[in-house]
């Protein structure tokens, strides 16, 4: 029974870290529609930037993120106008392509700036760990739990009654329909890049103090395990992200503790989370949340 | 997603060809032929006046990109379903001939048809799921492939070798009483390499015979179709499960055997590189993309020119190895001492990332755009 509290537990907070990323990956959604590979690419330059402000130059954590943040969120703008925005009213399968060119190139600029292996982040909670009877509970955990509710709050105000929001919405929806009524679209899509990356930085910062901190340019990857995450829980919901997330952790988490199956090979739990999405694909194509869709011949 | 996602990326009908008459030729044109011709010359003749094993290999590499190519450019540009998971059929095909052809001394014929035939199998069990997911999830969809023959050959270790990895270097060439092993032509002894390379160049033939014929018969027609409104093409009677699943396992099929082939001319396969990676799929819609979605030549010309890329970079490097004013280090370099901004690898996955965004932004019909907007132009009239 402690495994398995154990157990969850973790599942629960990996699968933050899955909602933490996914969550970017939702709000470039909602506003044009596509998925945003390089997501995982602005994970990785988030964190590593952290360290650059606050490990490296000394600056206090908090103030640290805070300013990567912004950063960040200038760089998704950049990118948008750059590569993006000539994009508007184009089929959105070009742009997902264009964020799998951008993904590649991201990933290659953090190796190339931060050449030095093993990069420790260093964070206010560290390593610390707390025990509630025989369950071990990591700060970082909590932090990462803490920080999904906060911006699942804030995600879902933001949606639901910023005139900003809505007008993303709008967008995604139609975006000749939401120019007619005023709303700009270059502007929903400026910002929901602005946020999809300032939001990355939150979570590169929770995946690699999970990990104690060594920073490496392959973290990014986290974010292929996250499309299932985003997928599960339905594209366009904020609150889907969020039940995916936790889902996808639990079940990696618990087919590492329990699927202890020889013929399955190991890292098995490597391969769960698209395993696990393609089966609830197959049931609703539409993910567990996700707005349904009529379709008949 | 609604239909006629890809409609940018595809050529526009020629006004000069009258609709409604069925004037779709093999070689379209004097140009088309005359292309066809020299194409075919100079792949006789390359191996013979090219010494440099470098260019031999390179070139041959080439050939098989182009054969995977012409089969994500079938799925891709005539059937409208984009597919992450084409690097996954590659690997298939890479340990079946490590297996039968280099383990159990299969002949070509019969581990190139193994291939194809497995390749075909796992892309037909694909197929249902793009009727389920359409556009963008099938994307995702399609990652899983990655990972989950990833795994395998991870884990297959009885099969694959595990991390350890499994040579293919034993595997048969022999074709009858051709050995591409161990060839001869015009009073030339040729070396493995350059039989693979007329292997590859072959099999790029054939393989875009099979697809050129496909699309202007009434199968390819109905892909088309599907591809620019599946559900439209649904409601007059074309079935999306028959030529989606068609379209799937063809494509894999195709994969596959340029896998195994592929295999063969790195004599050594493990599960990580370069097999099996996603990094191997964006290649290949890279390539389709700069060679021109929607025909098939571009397929041919995209791999030629992108798919030795990484290869060419590694080998000049040299030429790039430049340091940068102001910073102190060189651009690319495949010394880490120096500490380049890039290594050789990391460059040209930075490269083609590079490529893939600039196509895309600015000429997003590819080479065959420029092609036909050239061609136009000759013909005197404005370019669309």
């Amino acid at each position: 029974m402690d495994k398995f509290l154990q157990l969850l537990l973790s599942g629960v907070a990996l699968g933050g870290i899955y909602a933490l990323v996914a969550l970017g990956f939702v709000v470039i959604y909602k506003s044009s529609g596509a998925f945003n590979f390089a997501q995982g690419g602005f994970v990785t330059l988030g964190v590593y930037m952290v360290y650059q402000f606050g490990t490296d130059w000394g600056l206090p954590f908090w103030l640290a993120l805070i300013l990567v943040m912004i950063a960040m969120a200038a760089v998704g703008m950049f990118l948008e106008r750059l590569v993006i925005r000539p994009m508007v009213g184009k089929p959105t399968f070009t742009v997902v392509l264009i964020t799998l060119g951008l993904l590649l190139i991201i990933e290659q600029v953090v190796r190339s700036v931060w050449t030095t292996p093993g990069l420790v982040l260093s964070v206010p909670w560290g390593n610390g760990r707390s025990q509630l009877g025989d369950v071990t509970l990591r700060h970082a955990d909590l932090w990462t739990m803490v920080s999904v509710a906060v911006l699942l709050a804030a995600f879902f105000g933001f949606f639901r009654y910023s005139r900003t929001g809505l007008g993303m919405r709008a967008t995604a929806l139609d975006q000749e329909a939401a120019a007619a009524q005023g709303i700009s679209v270059g502007r929903s899509f400026a910002v929901s890049w602005a946020v999809a990356a300032a939001v990355a930085v939150v979570a590169g910062v929770m995946l690699v103090s999970r990990g104690g901190g060594a920073l490496s340019p392959a973290i990014g990857f986290v974010a292929l395990a996250a499309f299932p995450a985003m997928i599960l829980g339905g594209l366009d919901s904020a609150g889907g992200a969020v039940v995916g997330g936790v889902l996808i952790g639990l079940a990696e988490i618990m087919s590492q503790g329990y699927l202890d199956v020889s013929w399955l090979g190991s890292n098995v739990e490597v391969v769960v989370p698209y395993v696990l999405m393609v089966l609830v694909l197959l049931w609703r194509p539409e993910g567990l949340l996700g707005t349904r869709r009529v379709e008949r011949v | 997603m609604s239909g006629g996602f890809l409609r940018r990326m595809l050529p526009s009908p020629d006004p000069a060809r009258p609709a409604g008459v069925s004037v779709n030729p093999l070689l379209p044109g004097a140009g088309a032929k005359v292309a066809a011709a020299v194409t075919v010359a100079g792949v006789v003749i390359c191996p013979l006046v090219l010494d440099d094993p470098f260019w031999i290999t390179v070139l041959g590499n080439a050939g098989t990109f182009a054969v995977a190519a012409l089969g994500l450019s079938l799925l891709t540009g005539f059937c409208g379903q984009v597919s992450l998971g084409h690097a996954a059929f590659l690997t298939v095909g890479g340990y079946l001939v490590a297996y039968f052809g280099a383990g159990l001394g299969w002949p070509l014929p019969a581990w190139l048809a193994l291939a194809a035939a497995t390749g075909a199998a796992i892309g037909a069990l694909v197929g249902p799921f793009a009727l389920r997911f359409k556009g963008n999830y099938l994307v995702v969809v399609t990652l899983a492939l990655i990972f989950v023959v990833t795994h395998v050959t991870r884990n297959w270790e009885g099969f694959t070798g595990g991390f350890d990895g499994i040579s293919t270097n034993k595997a048969p060439l022999a074709l009858g009483g051709l050995d591409f092993g161990d060839m001869s032509a015009f009073g030339q002894r040729l070396d493995r390499q350059q039989g693979l390379f007329y292997l590859s160049w072959i099999l790029v033939g054939i393989s875009a015979l099979v697809v050129r014929n496909l699309v202007r018969s009434r199968p390819g027609r109905a892909m088309q179709a599907i591809r620019d409104r599946d559900l439209a093409a649904e409601v007059i009677g074309v079935s999306n499960a028959r030529y989606k699943i068609a379209a799937f396992a063809i494509s894999s099929a195709l994969a596959s055997m340029a896998g195994a082939v592929y295999a063969v001319g790195l004599r050594f396969i493990t599960p990580n590189e370069p097999l099996a990676e996603l990094f191997l799929s964006i290649r290949f819609v890279a390539i389709i993309i700069v060679g021109g979605m929607g025909t098939v030549y571009g397929a041919v010309v995209g791999a030629l020119l992108l798919g030795p890329l990484p290869e060419l970079v590694k080998e000049f490097v040299s030429y790039l190895d430049v340091t940068i004013p102001g910073l102190g280090r060189p651009l690319v370099s495949d010394t880490v001492a120096a500490e380049p901004l890039f290594s050789t690898s990391a460059f040209s996955e930075a490269l083609f990332g590079l490529l893939l965004v600039l196509a895309l932004l600015f000429q997003p019909q590819g080479i065959a755009g420029v092609v036909r907007s050239v061609r136009m132009r000759i013909a005197g009239r404005a370019p669309r």
